[in-house]
């Protein structure tokens, strides 16, 4: 098995595993989503209309949780250093890093969605624009979350300046991907914000493992 | 860059901003006094009545705000590929003063937009991406904060500052498609007529002086300090 595989696959695991930063950015999730309407009220027609932008954002809050831990647990235990001086690149590191916390956080909730979508009464087509969305979308979380974990990773308590330095570098994939929903709930095409998206999560992930490699460097080297 | 380098060593900037300190505070004084002046004495607009004033200050502070970011962005990219200690000391010196000058134009924003839209807050493209850029200097003075170890607190902060002005036009260019989804355009476009228009470029003469002299300042009171800092450790 190639470097960077292994790499995945033993991030993937611990995230399934150790404390199960996977199964708890899930229920944080679906916790958001049912404290909503307890706050807004019940009213259906309301819920249809603002599942998209609650959704989107509860993932990306959702995503932001098990963020902190993505260098953070490696540095301390040192295996970091050990990462840092295997032939992999400290890019390809951040790319495996950015995979594995998709894997274990963005591609689960994408899978709940649906589940989601029905209890916010969203038809079948907004709801399935709203899957698709997050598919494409939550890589760009990681990714831009990689660079937000990196720049941290020497915090204490880098769970709190985390989301203050990552949010608002993520409010395009919110916009878009909310939008591409809202879009769909009007019954015009979503595919222009689709694509607006792909694009945004596209860069976010070709660019970001640079960004996150940087970061991390800075903070084992010196 | 030679030229760059010699006036980047803080023994010569403390001597250039020394001897350029006091103009730019005096051109600060002259144009805020004769911009204030030409502002408050326009004649009321057709549409917006002595209303127009807001104009006056509430454009040229946003023109600081981005510019602030400009030049924390500049100075970013001289710290980390030539390492420079001064760009570190001038970017983190900015940025207080791009976040004023940000909270200024919200500010300023709302309590034009009262009379205007009838609400201090709309979600207008402008007042919204002026939102996420002061939320931007937050998190960037945050994480300056945040790292005990000054160099990789710079280094750190650049990184992000540069993160963020690739991200700021993405940011920008999806707030104004969010608008255009949301609602109609709120701003009536059209040509400025001259008499609005030079009361409003002293202004913004005078606030990118203000800005220049407070940055200088602000740079200068931290060479200094740790000039002395590092006087009572040779004392010792």
């Amino acid at each position: 098995m190639s470097p960077f595989a292994t790499l995945l696959l033993r991030d993937v695991k611990l995230a399934a595993r150790s404390g199960g930063s996977a199964a708890l950015a899930l229920s944080f999730f679906a916790l958001v989503a049912t404290l909503v309407p307890l706050g807004v009220g019940a009213d259906l027609h309301l819920l249809a209309r603002v599942a998209g932008g609650i959704l989107w954002v509860a993932a990306v809050l959702a995503a932001l949780l098990s963020l902190d831990r993505l260098f953070q647990g490696d540095f301390e235990d040192g295996s970091l250093d050990v990462i840092a001086l295997s032939p992999l690149s400290l890019e390809s590191v951040a790319l495996a890093k950015i995979a594995a916390h998709w894997l274990s956080t963005g591609l689960p909730l994408t899978l709940l969605s649906p589940l989601l979508a029905v209890l916010f009464n969203l038809p079948l087509s907004p709801g399935l624009i709203l899957f698709v969305s997050l598919l494409i979308g939550t890589p760009a979380v990681s990714a831009v979350g990689a660079i937000g974990a990196s720049l941290t990773l020497s915090l204490k308590r880098g769970g709190l300046i985390l989301p203050l330095i990552i949010l608002p570098l993520l409010s395009p994939a919110v916009i878009f991907g909310a939008g591409a929903v809202a879009l769909a709930l009007d019954g015009l095409s979503s595919a222009h914000a689709l694509g607006l998206l792909a694009a945004f999560a596209f860069a976010a992930v070709l660019l970001s493992p640079f960004a996150a490699a940087a970061g991390v460097r800075l903070n084992l080297g010196g | 860059m030679q030229f760059l380098f010699r006036y980047a060593n803080p023994h010569e900037f403390m001597r250039l901003s020394g001897a350029v300190l006091p103009f730019t505070v005096i051109g600060t004084a002259v144009c805020l006094a004769v911009g204030l002046y030409l502002g408050f004495s326009v004649p009321p607009d057709y549409q917006q009545g002595t209303t127009v004033t807001f104009l006056f200050i509430h454009v040229p502070a946003d023109v600081v705000a981005e510019l602030a970011y400009g030049a924390i962005a500049v100075c970013s990219l001289l710290s980390l590929v030539w390492r420079h200690p001064l760009a570190d000391i001038a970017a983190r010196a900015a940025a207080p003063l791009g976040a004023v000058f940000t909270a200024l134009g919200l500010i300023t924003g709302s309590l034009w937009g009262k009379p205007m839209w009838g609400t201090y807050w709309v979600w207008d493209a402008r007042l919204t991406s002026f939102l996420l850029l002061l939320f931007l200097y937050f998190g960037y003075m945050a994480l300056w904060n945040a790292v005990e170890d000054e160099t990789r607190a710079g280094r750190a902060a650049a990184i992000l500052a540069l993160v963020g002005v690739v991200n700021i036009p993405i940011i920008k260019f999806s707030v104004d498609w969010w608008n255009t989804l949301h609602q109609g355009e709120s701003i009536i476009s059209g040509k400025i007529a001259p008499i609005y228009l030079w009361p409003l470029l002293i202004m913004m003469l005078g606030y990118v002086l203000l800005f220049a002299s407070l940055w200088m300042v602000r740079i200068r009171t931290v060479i200094l300090e740790r000039r002395a800092r590092s006087l009572m450790q040779q004392g010792r």
